[in-house]
């Protein structure tokens, strides 16, 4: 009878198969609505009926997050795909949440612009806020939140709401979608999105440089406050011995000659083109996200090394990604992840298929964020027991 | 199902004051009415109350007993820094107690590896760049009030500044802040934290999500090179062509700002600004950055400003304050060519700027009232004053009139009710036009999670303010699970 219900809604709804699983746990149905309508009507049948629903966009992030508690609507939204408008005078564009972020890029770049956010391009617009997953060049651009300006979300019980608008200075109301941004399906559904965009840069020169990693956290520092003005340094580290590889990108006018001054400060070559790691993610089972203050920096990297992980990421922002390097067991992630965070501020277990790690961490305001999600999905339908403290 | 606000009467402020006078250090417990006078508005001055209570906490501690006890009274409670603020979002409550945070002025820690400062809510914007010039450092965000405006009312309203362009907002450059929540916990908000970013929700929340008492910022390092041009046109159309050239050469400069002729009389009667007579319109361009950028930029601008009659440079420092100071003092040179005016802010997309100043003249000859225009061109922000005489009958009115029907229009053109000064008192009344009952809804979930009891700034933001325990209206009908008869109304 649920499976009525959603067809009478108009959506195409068809039985979830293997490759449907959400952390595991195999959804009833997939859901494919095609308007911000339809998803609110999938929504309220949803509510009426009990139906715990996952959203998802490219699924290149699905496994991220602890597994749902329970999961019977695998919510589609890769039909919800239109670019709505691009005001490329106003350097904003609005589009819908199931629209890739390639996709996307290629129809901004023929505008000579960019959403200056570095993700995977088989991922959807949505699919990114809801992670909240950044990109070398947060350091100088910001972090998805800071370059969302309006979205639009549909909740639990069907209600479309907006918050911000297509003007990048605006300060009437809430922002939602900074409360949306990064939280993994769990309040409602992103449906559209508004971004600030930034024209495509003139120029392009990285400079590399492999350092021992007693080196690594003073070449960073000095990089990152450099008059030359990087816009994003990156570490690379493969495994527990060896040199650290660094590398900075400079960006618009004048780029080879500034990177040539970042030269003199760190040493290593100036090129056209960015290391082949540059803004991938670590392929692994296990992924961990570990943020601090740069001058931490240090301590993350032993404990990488004591752990054997091997990483990548923001040396300058403190934002960095880990993977196991050798043999993986679910007691040797476990005594990773708690190295981690006796030095670094947070460290997250955005992957794994081991069970029984503390994915999260401690964080400074559960008992707010447990009353957020109550007044949002009162009847725990949207994601349930993904996010932070089982919520 | 959460309490309503009770009403407050007379009697629960005097048990309260017993109390906060025994919570409190000697002297920071106001009562006194002549001394409460100080506080009874803020820069949005012809709104005023006069607060029960006012408080002046010296720690955080303090600021969460104060909550405490006006928790345990049922008391409204408004929260103020400097008092700079243009929307009234510091007005007090004449049934409440102010919180201001003037006592708490400490800078606690900077640490330039970290590229942090850690400071109390009373410290000025501009005191934190001070503490940090001198090792090449500086805070950016830079509202005109930065002098005197404290880091807390920034956090508040999520204050701009005219280099917002090219590097944000309050929230873009703050990390982390412990709040005293509106149920009187001290908690920190940290956006390195796992979970909901309620720090990203918090900034710009106007005090009703509770009181900043400890704030974290970014500190940037101070530009190799900063050029500031001033370019003076014969019409206000050949500089809004400019300001599209610009961003359409891909240039993001640090701030592009616009100044009509009426606006530059008024500058140059206030603080003899020494602009190109016989403008009708002022560019200040400011581009920073690395030296060898600048410098390419620079040479672009000068081609893209060929309508321009006359270009001047900023050489050095002197030359460059010369040039801003007209456009600084702007909103209070009005002062000199008009007895009373009205401060707006609101905000239209860039692309827009031509129509929407099109119709603002329109607006102004039909209702007869002046209106000069200052604005954050590269960003479409709109700071029109409209300018009147208090002492015509009527005239207020009108003016009032056309300040209103501005704000339609940046809607209309699908901008914002504001830009940088926030809702407030004063544009609380305004959101409908810009959110619908559902959008207003939702936001008021997030209030409700924080405020369950409306005491935190009740009045500002939002129109009249669902209780958090009312069932919403038709729109949303019961609960599909309610109706459904699997759960109890939450």
């Amino acid at each position: 009878m649920p499976r009525d219900l959603l067809e009478k809604t108009g959506v195409t709804v068809r039985d979830a198969g293997r490759e449907d699983v959400v952390a595991g746990v195999r959804p009833r149905w997939v859901v494919l609505p095609e308007t911000v309508d339809e998803v609110a009507a999938v929504l309220r049948v949803c509510a009426g009926q009990d139906l715990a629903v996952t959203p998802v966009g490219g699924g290149t992030k699905l496994h991220w997050g602890a597994p749902p508690e329970r999961c019977d609507v695998l919510l589609d939204l890769c039909c919800l795909n239109a670019m709505i408008e691009h005001a490329a005078g106003d350097l904003v564009v609005r589009t819908q949440a199931g629209v890739t972020m390639g996709v996307l890029a290629e129809a901004l770049g023929r505008q000579g612009q960019e959403l200056a956010l570095d993700t995977q391009p088989d991922a959807t617009v949505g699919g990114t806020l809801a992670t909240a997953v950044s990109g070398p060049r947060a350091f100088r651009h910001g972090a998805p939140r800071d370059l969302l300006i309006g979205v639009t979300v549909v909740l639990a019980d069907g209600t479309v709401a907006r918050s911000g608008g297509k003007v990048v200075k605006n300060v009437a109301g809430y922002d939602l979608g900074k409360l949306f941004t990064g939280s993994y399906g769990t309040l409602g559904v992103i449906a559209e999105a508004t971004f600030r965009l930034h024209p495509l840069p003139a120029d392009r020169r990285w400079l590399v440089a492999e350092l021992p990693p007693a080196q690594v956290r003073a070449a960073a520092e000095a990089l990152a406050v450099a008059q030359a003005e990087p816009s994003a340094v990156e570490i690379d580290w493969p495994g527990t011995g060896g040199p650290v590889t660094l590398a900075a990108l400079v960006e618009g006018t004048a780029a080879e000659q500034r990177a040539h001054a970042l030269a003199a400060l760190t040493g290593g070559e100036v090129t056209a083109r960015p290391p082949q790691w540059w803004g991938v993610l670590p392929d692994s089972e296990t992924l961990v996200e570990t943020r601090f203050a740069p001058p931490a920096l240090d301590g993350v990297l032993d404990a990488a090394r004591e752990h054997g992980l091997r990483l990548r990421g923001s040396a300058a922002s403190g934002r960095l990604h880990l993977a196991p390097a050798g043999e993986v067991t679910a007691g040797r992630v476990a005594d990773a992840v708690a190295g981690l965070r006796e030095r670094a501020h947070a460290a997250i277990v955005l992957a794994t298929p081991y069970e029984g790690v503390e994915r999260w961490g401690r964080t400074g305001a559960l008992p707010l964020m447990r009353r957020v999600k109550a007044r949002f999905d009162p009847g725990r339908v949207l994601s349930p027991g993904r996010f932070v403290g089982g919520i | 199902m959460t309490p309503s606000t009770p009403p407050v009467t007379g009697p629960a402020i005097g048990p309260l004051t017993a109390g906060l006078v025994a919570a409190l250090p000697a002297g920071a417990v106001i009562t006194d009415p002549v001394r409460l006078r100080t506080y009874e508005c803020d820069g949005l001055t012809h709104h005023r109350a006069t607060p029960a209570v006012a408080v002046l906490p010296e720690t955080a501690e303090q600021v969460a007993r104060v909550v405490r006890l006006c928790n345990e009274a049922g008391v409204p409670f408004v929260a103020r820094g400097s008092g700079t603020g243009l929307s009234g979002g510091a007005l007090p409550r004449e049934d409440g107690v102010l919180i201001v945070t003037s006592r708490m002025r400490r800078i606690l820690e900077i640490d330039l590896p970290a590229r942090r400062a850690v400071v109390e809510p009373g410290v000025t914007n501009l005191a934190i760049t001070e503490a940090v010039r001198e090792q090449g450092r500086y805070y950016a965000p830079d509202p005109s009030s930065q002098q005197v405006c404290s880091i807390g009312g920034n956090v508040a309203e999520n204050s701009g500044g005219a280099h917002c362009l090219k590097y944000g907002f309050t929230v873009n450059h703050v990390e982390a802040c412990e709040i005293v929540t509106p149920d009187g916990d001290l908690v920190t908000l940290d956006r390195m934290d796992p979970g909901y970013d309620l720090l990203g929700a918090f900034v710009g929340s106007e005090g009703t999500l509770g009181i900043a008492t400890k704030i974290t910022v970014r500190l940037s390092r101070v530009p190799e090179a900063v050029t500031t041009v001033l370019a003076a046109f014969e019409s206000i159309e050949q500089g809004g062509r400019a300001v599209s050239a610009i961003i359409g050469a891909g240039i993001v400069p640090a701030a592009i700002e616009m100044m009509d002729a009426l606006s530059i009389e008024a500058a140059e009667a206030a603080v003899a600004c020494r602009y190109p007579a016989g403008a009708g319109a002022v560019l200040i361009v400011e581009l920073d950055g690395p030296a060898a950028e600048v410098e390419r930029q620079f040479e672009r601008l000068r081609e893209i400003c060929s309508e321009a009659f006359e270009l001047r440079v900023a050489a050095d420092p002197a030359e460059r304050a010369a040039i801003w100071k007209g456009r600084k003092s702007a909103f209070a040179a009005v002062g000199r060519i008009s007895p009373a005016y009205i401060v707006q802010d609101g905000v239209v997309p860039r692309t827009s700027l031509p129509r929407v100043l099109a119709a603002i003249d329109r607006l102004s000859a039909e209702h007869r009232i002046r209106v000069a225009n200052v604005f954050h061109a590269g960003d479409g922000n709109l700071h029109p004053l409209v300018l009147f005489d208090d002492a015509e009958p009527g005239a207020g009115e009108r003016a009032e009139v056309v300040s209103g029907a501005i704000l339609d229009l940046c809607v209309e053109h699908g901008g914002s009710i504001t830009g940088e000064h926030g809702v407030g008192v004063d544009k609380a009344r305004y959101m409908p036009k810009m959110f619908s009952a559902a959008d207003l809804d939702t936001m008021q979930l997030v209030r409700c999670a924080f405020d369950p009891r409306g005491l935190s700034n009740p009045g500002k933001v939002f129109p009249t303010p669902r209780l958090c325990g009312e069932v919403p209206g038709v729109r949303r009908g019961v609960h599909p699970l309610v109706e459904s008869g699997r759960a109890e109304q939450f």
